[in-house]
């Protein structure tokens, strides 16, 4: 008998727990507490917390290469590059490019932003990381959490969790992150600026923008085609306007169901011997860096083209160039609308926001050309 | 007769005032949603509503009229 509760004490995880395990489940719980009570992208961080606990219980082997649950899961879905492209077809999908259709001077906002990018990715070489490091780290500039994943899990596997969890965390302190940035690098007079009517965008532009605009990307940067042409297909579904379950589906159900197994995943990667590190936490700190280089560059930006434009922009808008859809348009909506009540930049701020999206792909093709 | 104009695309979300009702400049008349955002519309004119072209749920163009104010 006692033989018996003696191998039951010996077998179970509680005996193989590390302190770095509960140090993990601390990081969960503080995620969860985001998610469920402050709201912060609780679609992806209620996952990845509730991933991340569960990796982190010993003897569980949900990670073991071929055995475990969730290592199938990430096996399939992100080694194998499957979900990023999906998550971009849902996102494609919902995606109105019409503000960047009506003012295309905007892409130049959405390219601005990334300079945040190559400005950390040689600080993070400075830093001591190696150069695939280096590239995934400065990714998290752009804020876009699958197309970070995406680069990463390509270039630097090992820091998959850090690189995601900082990506979604800076997307979702976008209100916090970018309004100081804003009110330091414009003056009152530029954020009270009304900007002119944005043209109407006929449907057949609409239609004909994914089209060309995914081919010719696809042509000069080959290694963007997994996500820019999921993304092109997903906004060709919406404005063709005659497959309407096919855009449903890829935005909704589709997105869901990849999103449970992208969140779980992403936290999984994370257990205490590969997340605890100095080196990981440095990510978040360099990752913060190149958001908030990105942000700045799409203000400034802004600033240098109005110095051409007879009709003035709003430089917050540039501030979207960030590819946060659409929370930092509407950013520079609120911070806008604060220097004056009856300024709408909404619809504005779209245009660099999903060139952003676009500028940050690109930049991660070509990390990825030259680094893969 | 002063219209207030839809400033962007979006849904109604809520009509803060009704036919009859005295509006002053720069009152809040209507909240617009777009992109999961709420956004005040405020009056341009001081004056009484004599029309409500909207109601709360409606789906808006940017440009179009929403409240006439006489």
């Amino acid at each position: 008998m006692f033989n018996i509760l003696k191998e039951l004490i010996y077998s179970s995880g509680a005996v193989s727990l590390t302190g770095g395990n509960l140090v993990m489940w601390l990081v969960a719980f503080v995620l969860l507490y985001l998610a469920i009570k402050k709201k912060y992208e609780p679609l992806l961080l209620l996952p990845i917390a509730f991933g991340i606990l569960v990796v982190n219980l010993p003897l569980t082997f949900l990670m073991e290469p071929e055995h475990g649950l969730i290592w199938f899961f990430y096996h399939y879905g992100i080694e194998q590059d499957i979900i990023p492209p999906l998550i971009f077809l849902g996102l494609g999908a919902m995606i109105d490019f019409g503000p960047l259709i009506a003012n295309p001077k905007t892409l130049l906002l959405g390219a601005g932003a990334q300079a945040g990018l190559y400005v950390t990715f040689f600080a993070a070489i400075l830093f001591g990381f190696d150069l695939q490091e280096a590239g995934s780290i400065a990714i998290i500039g752009g804020a876009d959490g699958p197309t970070t994943i995406y680069l990463t899990s390509k270039l630097a596997p090992h820091l998959l969790g850090a690189t995601a969890v900082s990506a979604y965390a800076y997307m979702a302190l976008v209100p916090i992150i970018q309004p100081p940035m804003m009110k330091l690098l414009t003056t009152d007079h530029e954020r009270k600026i009304v900007m002119t009517k944005l043209r109407p965008v006929s449907k057949l532009q609409k239609i004909c923008f994914p089209i060309v605009t995914g081919m010719t990307i696809m042509l000069v940067v080959p290694p963007a085609a997994p996500l820019i042409s999921m993304l092109m297909l997903g906004n060709l579904f919406k404005e063709s306007g005659v497959v309407e379950r096919l855009t449903n589906a890829a935005s909704n159900e589709l997105m869901n169901i990849v999103t449970i197994f992208l969140g779980l995943s992403i936290g999984a990667t994370m257990t205490a011997s590969t997340f605890l590190s100095p080196k990981v936490l440095f990510i978040f700190f360099l990752g913060l860096f190149a958001f908030v280089i990105s942000t700045a560059a799409g203000l400034l930006m802004a600033k240098f083209m109005n110095l051409f434009l007879k009709d003035k922009i709003n430089p917050l808008i540039g501030a979207a160039g960030v590819s946060a859809v659409p929370m930092a348009a509407r950013c520079v909506h609120k911070v806008g609308s604060e220097a004056n009540r009856r300024n709408y930049l909404l619809m504005y701020a779209m245009g660099p926001n999903v060139a952003g999206v676009i500028g940050t792909v690109v930049a991660a093709a070509i990390l990825l050309k030259n680094l893969g | 007769m002063p219209e207030l104009i839809a400033p962007l695309a979006g849904n109604v979300w809520k009509v803060l005032i009704a036919v009859g009702d005295k509006v002053e400049m720069d009152d809040e008349v209507i909240i617009l949603e777009a992109l999961k955002m709420e956004t005040p519309i405020y009056c341009d004119d001081s004056g009484t509503v004599t029309e409500l072209r909207v109601k709360e749920g409606d789906a808006v163009e940017e440009g179009a009229v929403l409240v006439v104010i006489d």
